[in-house]
């Protein structure tokens, strides 16, 4: 195995470890270190997708970390085309990431302990998608999943941040759950997690089925469905996309970098990578793709009314993983892994561009309190407005070729969900367009509506926050170039570069009917804007005036439909009480501890009745011996 | 071997201990010092074990066998394979570490702290060595004494009354385990030789009665649900060295039991009696998580939090294949450690604070950073996370439960959701939030207090990242005990027909 291949993950492991113990004493010097290891890296990322696309797959186990008869568990690396464009995403947005974080972290407490975790996880998410195998990346998935509790609760002297950092580890838990239960099921059908063994015996799956509780059900179908709870909660889908939102008490460049482009992404990953067993269960391709459109629609809709511009932000990340999802629902992995791709770019500059509005507002990130932020920050507006009509799906942009192939496909497929998928699709793309665009006028366009002070302070951020916008912007709106369609001339490069490991589903929708399509996309992300530039820019009282008519829809959607509410009701709070009320009081201290307690005073209570036998008066001597001795004649005469 | 290894191993800390004696008892540093020195020198003498330990057979090594009383067949018999090995390792370990944890908070009777230590040491060795059942029945209680001293001189308030009861809880089941090996002796031809009891077919009903026997010393110790009343007061009462060993290493002796005589002499009943245990497992895991979830008191908390993780260990244990007996044996060791660790740290802070209320804490990541550091490492490692050593036991046994009866493991896994909620939350409410008063100013930790607690973070991180240093030991000696299990080469009964030792 090349060095250069190793140096990948092992270059942040090392800056994570050197940072960690003595990046206290570099003071606001100790980003140097995280920087430079996460460039190198990222130079080897380029190094290792270019020996990909010469033909070059590299499969190796490094060591073995696991062995118990015939349990073999190695830590090993596989480099193929769907590992190559992971490692290119995960240490380019990490990169850039780091640089901006120098400028946005600056002079905060805990200034070493923030770029120590940000190595941490790069090394994390990096073993992630490099493992060959399916308990590396459970190694991956759960330290990501570390470096993401560490980093939500940064500020943790801030209940609401310490809070959202156990919230996230404990939900995806829950999808763990369900993810380790898929590793055993692959475990005791296959005697491996290795993943070529798996998947190139992946046919013996079919037509197999196992006893689940009396009850018939198919094999692939069960796997699938366990590997897919894991997906649900690190990509936060619902039932369990309640941690995402809170996650945004972390500062902003994690956002960016974890809740955004890359590890929330990694259930889009693992379905991708496990595309040969879930190929063999249309059942769960049509739940994850119903899961999906519902999903993008019910966190699309959140979106339209939230004030906090970073969950606006954040319930458009978990509407466009959900989109992902109905992608690689459909068949049509690469599709879903090319607007993992695209996403990565322009959510994270939506990101970061937040962040640099935040950093202009001092700290402000309520969006009632900004408007014509454009002459101010000029950089931060312009790269903004780029992501947005990226995300929107302006055509050329990188957003409109990744959510066009979603969209087609989705339409294109054979599976039932298809069409559902895409009408849902569709309009999520109108809602998404008209969010974005309701967050740019507000925050850029317009009267400053904040504090004279804030005016006051109001600036354009440094270079080192605003280069990387810029580079961001760059792919925002160049990353879908690799993917443009041959009905515009392209030769869909992206999807054939990924066809030897994911596949590609054959199109038979006709050329008009794939430009309709297109249209019909565009026009909804034309009329999203069209009609945010209507509510926010021309008649700006409408907006106020449709929530109190719709007050009820409103309230509905500021407060996420309840679901936190709902769940600390039926879940949390009974759990709680069950196990004060319970467990604890009933059970343990009445039930078990009064048998043990109770056992000895009963013993003691006998022997004090016993005691009172012996008074010393001799008359009840004399009255129980000659009772005995009746008793004893008693006996010996019935007995003969 | 001509070096009787292994009885200097048992010996040297019990002689080491009585040695305290001659030292003048004001002289506390002194004494501290050669405790700690002692305790050392037993961990350097675990050393050639493992170098000279041959990991390819199941056989006995480092055996030492004299005759003692001659007239009831009991031998001074000793032997290790690689199942006891690691607990001789973990044992040694933990005694040093519980020495230095003791440095400053033992400040009344010095010298009869450290002796009771050491001498506990010794049996502890004792337990984990004898391959005579009157021998190991003999050290399996002179654990007691001591383990009762030290919970009942040098602990909190309510120390009298969870001393007894820890006490007592053990003594009426150790009792019942008695009469079990006076009736094996009996039946299983007038010998107390674990490997010569184990080669035998007993009929099921004489196991069965044998098994619950065993069961009652066994369970109480582990201890299993609904047994395990006694460990929350202990734990809470004891001082820190106390909290530590017992459940470091006094608890793991009861799974060790189970291990060392009910699954090999005891095959069959074993095999009958596999889902009822299967099921106090799992209720274990799921009880002791969710009452975790109620607790206000620190230390009540882990304590309770043992009752899972044990949970997990008898899951392992009793699922009767090579991954969960691996998993169960090598997360006895994981458990010493994290918890070893978790009480080490609690009564560091304890030290701090003189409070076990959670509530009392706030914001300690501020105050106390590179103590909040280990704290975290080892609350990570509770809740099983990758690349500690609690994921690869927990994993193992998960494994092995799932491929012995599904059921079971998905019921335990949920303890892995439950584990993250109430550990998270501990972790929470101690080190993270505002800063209460109170716990401003505290003093960081110093170079005694970092040595103690930086090998357990090596040693969670070394095993979680490359297991099979420890697994390896194992192999052999896991595959000939589910040999002797499923009767896969069982020699036939060598002695006379059981019927005629039946009345």
């Amino acid at each position: 195995m090349p060095a250069s291949l190793l140096a990948i993950p092992l270059l942040p492991l090392a800056s994570f470890v050197i940072t960690l113990l003595v990046g206290r004493r570099w003071g606001a010097r100790a980003h140097w270190l995280p920087i430079v290891a996460v460039l190198l890296s990222f130079c080897c990322a380029l190094a290792a997708f270019f020996r990909v696309q010469s033909g070059v797959i590299i499969n190796q186990d490094i060591y073995t970390w696991i062995q118990s008869g015939n349990l073999n568990v190695s830590v090993g690396f596989l480099v193929d085309q769907l590992t190559a464009v992971m490692l290119i995403v995960v240490t380019s947005v990490s990169s850039l990431v780091h640089i901006y974080s120098v400028g946005y972290m600056k002079g905060e407490e805990g200034y070493y302990r923030f770029f120590a975790y940000l190595s941490l996880f790069t090394f994390s998410m990096l073993m992630l998608v490099l493992g060959n195998n399916f308990l590396q990346l459970f190694f991956g998935w759960e330290a990501v999943g570390l470096s993401s509790y560490l980093l939500i609760g940064f500020y943790y002297n801030k209940r609401s941040a310490a809070d959202a950092g156990k919230k996230a580890f404990i939900v995806n838990r829950f999808g763990d759950f369900g993810f380790l239960l898929g590793l055993f099921l692959v475990f005791t059908l296959f005697g491996s997690l290795h993943y070529h063994e798996v998947f190139g015996r992946v046919g013996e799956l079919e037509g197999q089925t196992i006893n689940l509780f009396g009850s018939r059900v198919n094999a692939a179908t069960l796997i699938a469905l366990l590997l897919f709870c894991g997906a649900i909660g690190k990509s936060a889908q619902i039932p369990l996309h309640v941690w995402l939102p809170d996650a945004m008490e972390g500062p902003t460049p994690v956002s960016a970098l974890i809740h955004a482009a890359t590890m929330v992404t990694a259930g889009v990953f693992l379905i991708a990578r496990c595309n040969p067993i879930f190929a063999l269960s249309p059942a769960t391709l049509n739940l994850i793709t119903v899961l999906g459109a519902v999903t993008a629609l019910f966190a699309a809709t959140i979106a339209l009314v939230q004030t906090d511009i970073k969950r606006v932000v954040a319930y458009s990340t978990v509407s466009q993983l959900a989109y992902m999802f109905i992608g690689c629902g459909v068949g049509a992995y690469s599709a879903g892994i090319f607007h993992l791709f695209t996403h990565a770019y322009f959510k994270a500059l939506l990101f970061l561009g937040c962040g640099s509005v935040i950093l202009g507002m001092h700290h402000e990130q309520d969006v009632r309190s900004m408007g014509g932020l454009k002459e101010k920050m000029p950089i931060t507006y312009w790269t903004f407005l780029l992501a947005s009509l990226s995300i929107a799906g302006v055509p050329g942009l990188a957003g409109f070729f990744s959510k066009d192939e979603i969209l087609l496909m989705a339409f294109n497929t054979d599976l039932a969900a298809g069409k559902f998928a895409w009408a849902v699709g569709t309009l999520v793309a109108f809602m998404t367009a008209f969010y974005s665009f309701r967050l740019l006028f507000l925050i850029f366009h317009g009267e400053f509506r904040g504090t004279e002070e804030q005016r006051h302070h109001l600036h354009e951020s440094p270079a080192v926050v605003t280069v990387p916008l810029m580079l961001l912007a760059v792919g925002a709106v160049t990353a879908g170039w690799f993917g443009v369609p041959a009905l515009l001339g392209g030769d869909n490069h992206w999807a054939h570069f990924l066809e030897p490991v994911l596949g590609h589903p054959h199109v038979h929708v006709s050329a008009a009917t794939e430009a309709l399509l297109m249209g019909s996309s565009i026009l909804a992300g034309v009329c999203g804007i069209g009609l945010a530039y209507y509510l926010y820019r021309l008649k700006p009282q409408l907006p106020s005036l449709a929530a109190e008519r719709l007050a009820f829809v409103y309230r509905l959607l500021l407060n996420k439909y309840y679901i936190d509410e709902l769940y600390d009701a039926i879940l949390v709070k009974p759990t709680l009480a069950f196990s004060r009320k319970v467990v604890l009081r009933i059970v343990d201290m009445a039930c078990i501890e009064g048998v043990v307690n109770g056992l000895p005073k009963a013993i003691g209570a006998f022997a004090e009745r016993l005691r009172r036998l012996q008074d010393g008066q001799v008359a009840h001597y004399l009255a129980w011996m000659g009772g005995g001795a009746l008793a004893l004649v008693a006996v010996l005469l019935i007995g003969l | 071997m001509s070096m009787p290894l292994l009885s200097i191993l048992i010996f040297f800390p019990i002689l080491g201990g009585l040695s305290l004696l001659c030292v003048p008892r004001q002289q506390t540093a002194t004494i501290r010092l050669m405790a700690f020195f002692v305790s050392l020198v037993e961990l350097l003498l675990t050393l050639p074990l493992v170098l000279l330990f041959d990991k390819s057979t199941h056989v006995m090594q480092f055996v030492e066998q004299h005759p003692w009383i001659p007239a009831l067949h009991i031998n001074y018999s000793l032997g290790i394979d690689g199942i006891s090995i690691l607990f001789l390792l973990l044992t040694a370990l933990i005694i040093v570490l519980s020495v230095l944890v003791s440095w400053e908070s033992i400040g009344d009777k010095v010298p009869e702290f450290f002796i009771a230590m050491l001498l506990l040491e010794g049996a502890m060795m004792g337990v984990f060595c004898a391959t005579d059942f009157i021998l190991f029945y003999i050290f399996w209680e002179a654990m007691l004494i001591p383990m009762f001293l030290i919970i009942g001189i040098w602990g909190g308030p309510n120390r009298i009354y969870a001393t007894v009861k820890f006490f007592l809880y053990t003594l009426v089941g150790s009792l019942l385990m008695l009469v079990g090996i006076i009736l094996l002796y009996q039946h299983g031809g007038r010998t107390f030789d674990i490997l010569k009891l184990a080669g035998q077919a007993y009929p099921l009903k004489l196991q069965l009665i044998l098994f619950w026997a065993f069961f009652a010393a066994f369970a109480v110790k582990v201890p299993m649900w609904p047994v395990h009343t006694w460990l929350p007061g202990a734990h809470t009462e004891a001082p820190a060295a106390g909290s530590v060993i017992l459940a470091g290493v006094l608890i793991k002796m009861g799974a060790y039991g189970f291990l060392r005589f009910s699954l090999p002499i005891l095959p069959d009943a074993t095999q009958q009696m596999m889902l009822p245990m299967l099921a106090l497992s799992v209720i274990a895991i799921v009880y002791g998580a969710v009452i975790c979830l109620a607790q206000t008191d620190l230390k009540r908390l882990i304590a309770y939090s043992s009752v899972s993780h044990m949970g997990f260990v008898t899951l392992g244990l009793f699922a009767l294949n090579q991954r969960g007996l691996e998993g169960s044996i090598l997360q006895m060791i994981n458990h010493g450690l994290v918890t070893g660790a978790l009480f080490l740290a609690v009564g560091m802070i304890y030290e701090r604070t003189h409070t076990r209320e959670i509530a009392a804490y706030g914001g300690l990541a501020s105050t106390m950073p590179v103590f909040a550091g280990f704290f975290l490492l080892f609350t990570l490692a509770a809740v099983g996370l990758p690349g500690t050593n609690g994921f690869i036991g927990e994993f193992l046994i998960l494994l092995g439960g799932f491929e012995s009866q599904p059921w079971a493991a998905v019921i335990a896994a949920s303890g892995l959701i439950l584990g993250a909620w109430y550990m998270l939350w501990l972790y929470q409410r101690i080190f993270f939030n505002e800063v209460r008063d109170g716990m401003r100013g505290l003093i960081q930790l110093n170079l005694r207090e970092i040595l103690t607690l930086a090998p357990m973070a090596v040693l969670i991180l070394w095993i979680g990242l490359y297991p099979n240093a420890l697994l390896s030991f194992l192999h052999v000696s896991v595959g000939h005990l589910l040999d002797q299990v499923h009767g896969v080469g069982l020699a036939g009964p060598v002695l006379p027909p059981l019927t005629s030792y039946l009345p």
